[in-house]
This record gives C-alpha cells, sequence and structure tokens, in this order.
C-alpha cells in the first residue's frame, strides 16, 4: 500500500480544515469554513446530509466544507469500512462521490455494497475491498476520531463554524452563516 | 492521604454531597457489582490510572452518547494504561442489558444499594433526583483524585478532560 504520509492534525487545527490533509470542497481560503465529524451509518448525520449540501450550494466558493471521520463503531457496524471506503476512494481520487454514495445509501454500506458502489463510480473496486481488508486506512479514520475527541465532538454529527463548535442543530447552520453575530 | 479501604460500610450520611471530591483528594474505595454476579473493587486497580464515570442513568440519550463515545475511546484510555468504570444508580441487571444492547467494552458499576452510597462518597449525588451527577473522576495509580470535573447533567462532557488528566499522568505532570 503506497499512501502518501499525511500530516497529522495540528492542535491548534483541530477545529478548522486542514490543507494537504484534510478532504474539503470550496476554497480553502474560503471566508467561511464549515468542518463536519460524521459517521456514514448515523441517521443523524444522514438528515444533516442535504442540509450540508443545500448550504453549499447556497454559499458557493465562499465555502470550504471538510468532512472527518467519526464512527461510533460498536453502535454502528459498517460504519468503520463506509468511513475506510470513502477513504480509499479519496486515494482514487473520488473521496466524495463515494461520501455521498453512502450518506445516499446508508441502509446499504455491508462491504458488498461498498464495492457496488466504488465499481458504480468507476473505481478499481477490487483494490478499493483490498485496501479495507488490508486496514489501510485505518489509522487516518483513528486520526480523525482522536481529533474529534480531542476537540470537543462527544457525537454525531458535530459541526464546526470558522473553528467553533456549532451548537445547534445543522438546520440552523445556514441562518448562522448568514447572518453571522 | 490513606485511602478508606471499607468505603461503603464506613459511608456516613454526613458526608457532603454538594462538591465533587477535589484534585489531591484520596479516592475512596468502594466495591460495586458489575453484573449480577461481579463484583469490583477499586482498590483492585491500583498501580494504574482509573477512570471514573458517573452519569445519571442507563438509557438516557445524552448518557448513551457519553458511554457511547468512552466506548469508542477505550484503545485510547487503555494506551494511556487507564482503566474506565461507568457508574449509575441503575442496578446490575439493568447494567447488562444496557451494556449488551450498546455493547459496551467495559464495566459499568451498579451504585444501587444502599442506592448512590459511592456517589455520596464522592460527593456527586443528587438528593433531588435520586441519581449521580455526570461526573469525572480521574484516579491515579496510588488511588488519588488526579482530576474530577462536574458537567451539567444534560451535557455530555465527551472525552478531551479525561485524555488530558492521563497524559498529565503519563508525564508525571500536575493538573492544570
Amino acid at each position: 500500500m503506497n499512501r502518501e504520509p499525511r500530516s497529522s492534525i495540528p492542535r491548534s487545527k483541530l477545529t478548522l480544515p486542514v490543507a494537504n490533509r484534510d478532504h474539503i470542497e470550496g476554497p480553502i481560503d474560503a471566508p467561511v469554513a464549515l468542518l463536519e465529524y460524521g459517521d456514514y451509518e448515523c441517521p443523524a448525520c444522514g438528515q444533516a446530509y442535504p442540509i450540508v449540501k443545500a448550504i453549499q450550494k447556497r454559499m458557493g466558493n465562499r465555502l470550504c466544507f471538510a468532512f472527518r471521520n467519526f464512527p461510533l463503531t460498536n453502535m454502528h457496524p459498517f460504519a468503520e469500512h463506509a468511513a475506510e471506503a470513502a477513504e480509499a476512494a479519496g486515494a482514487q481520487g473520488r473521496f466524495w462521490e463515494m461520501h455521498d454514495r453512502l450518506f445516499e445509501n446508508q441502509n446499504a454500506l455491508a462491504d458488498e455494497s461498498l464495492a457496488q458502489y466504488a465499481a458504480g463510480l468507476g473505481l478499481d473496486a477490487r483494490r478499493l475491498i483490498k485496501e479495507i481488508q488490508a486496514g489501510a486506512y485505518i489509522e487516518r479514520v483513528r486520526e480523525d476520531f482522536r481529533s474529534g475527541a480531542r476537540g470537543g465532538v462527544n457525537g454525531t454529527p458535530t459541526f464546526f463554524l470558522n473553528g467553533v463548535r456549532f451548537e445547534d442543530g445543522p438546520d440552523a447552520l445556514l441562518a448562522a452563516i448568514l447572518n453571522p453575530d | 492521604m490513606k485511602a478508606n479501604t471499607e468505603a461503603i460500610r464506613l459511608s456516613s450520611p454526613n458526608v457532603p454531597v454538594s462538591t465533587a471530591l477535589p484534585a489531591g483528594t484520596s479516592a475512596p474505595d468502594f466495591a460495586l457489582r458489575s453484573t449480577p454476579d461481579q463484583t469490583v473493587r477499586l482498590s483492585e486497580f491500583r498501580g494504574r490510572p482509573v477512570v471514573l464515570a458517573f452519569y445519571p442513568a442507563d438509557w438516557s440519550p445524552v448518557c448513551g452518547d457519553q458511554m457511547a463515545l468512552y466506548n469508542e475511546m477505550l484503545s485510547e484510555f487503555q494506551n494511556l494504561g487507564a482503566e474506565l468504570l461507568g457508574i449509575s444508580v441503575d442496578g446490575a441487571w439493568c447494567h447488562t442489558a444496557f451494556s449488551r444492547d450498546r455493547k459496551l467494552h467495559f464495566p459499568l458499576l451498579a451504585d444501587f444499594e444502599p442506592k448512590g452510597a459511592v456517589a455520596r462518597l464522592y460527593g456527586v449525588y443528587r438528593e433531588a433526583d435520586g441519581t449521580t451527577e455526570r461526573a469525572l473522576f480521574v484516579v491515579n495509580a496510588a488511588g488519588a483524585i488526579h482530576w474530577s470535573y462536574v458537567s451539567p447533567v444534560g451535557v455530555n462532557p465527551g472525552a478531551d478532560g479525561i485524555l488530558s488528566a492521563l497524559e498529565e499522568l503519563q508525564n508525571n505532570l500536575e493538573p492544570k
């Protein structure tokens, strides 16, 4: 497994997207930074997914959205492999496509389904499954998790808006972004 | 300060209940059931740090999140040499069902009879509710409290404070 060494997240940047490390959509220097800690099998994260999409659409290039993994693996038996599948897709350049596919199919996250989604996205599904089975992304997912636990993530989804933990539900995000106080 | 090794028997109703035992205090010893036929004694863990997580009740949503989070953090706690014990006033059968449902991999102790006796010893019993506070204690290898924290009942205190305390212990530092 030839993986690029990735820098770990500096403590000072735990709650902000980090260039060259995090998966981001939008410019890293966008005026608004939204970071989500999420779990692909978590129903509440599934409910937040279209809300984030709508915010991204509305904000365009003024938003940098980043996603980090926070799988509760005992509660959600498929969450860990799903997270690793997104990372594995990322290694083939299609993180966000897989991310979306997973949230749109939260009830079908077993390995066979992950392979199907990979194939459907035109990825090398065999490589993806092989990497997951070899545990190639376990450390990466764990680092996300650890950073969340250190940064005040107590459950999912947890959002950080411009580095500050957002205490209200996802429904309130857009208003908070449009009307900062 | 010498640890109280007969905590439950010696617990007196006059123990102040308004404040959690602070850092530097000896952690009162106790023995509580973790399952209907198993008992866990705090002093069994002497020689390594112990995290005591008092929480109000099995099954309530915030506790669920908190215990689920700690369940996922177990390897982190263990890497820092620590044991985690959850404690509430629920009975051992209730804990067994809750633990099985949430697939918890650490013991939940039943501070059930006399109700809340251990919580009282640690100053975290909520008289009005009949439950414990949502309180955290990190006990060091010598059995003294290194760090304690009481969270508002409805707020999951997370794991950050525990990790910092355990790292301080590992590095022989004083609490911040």
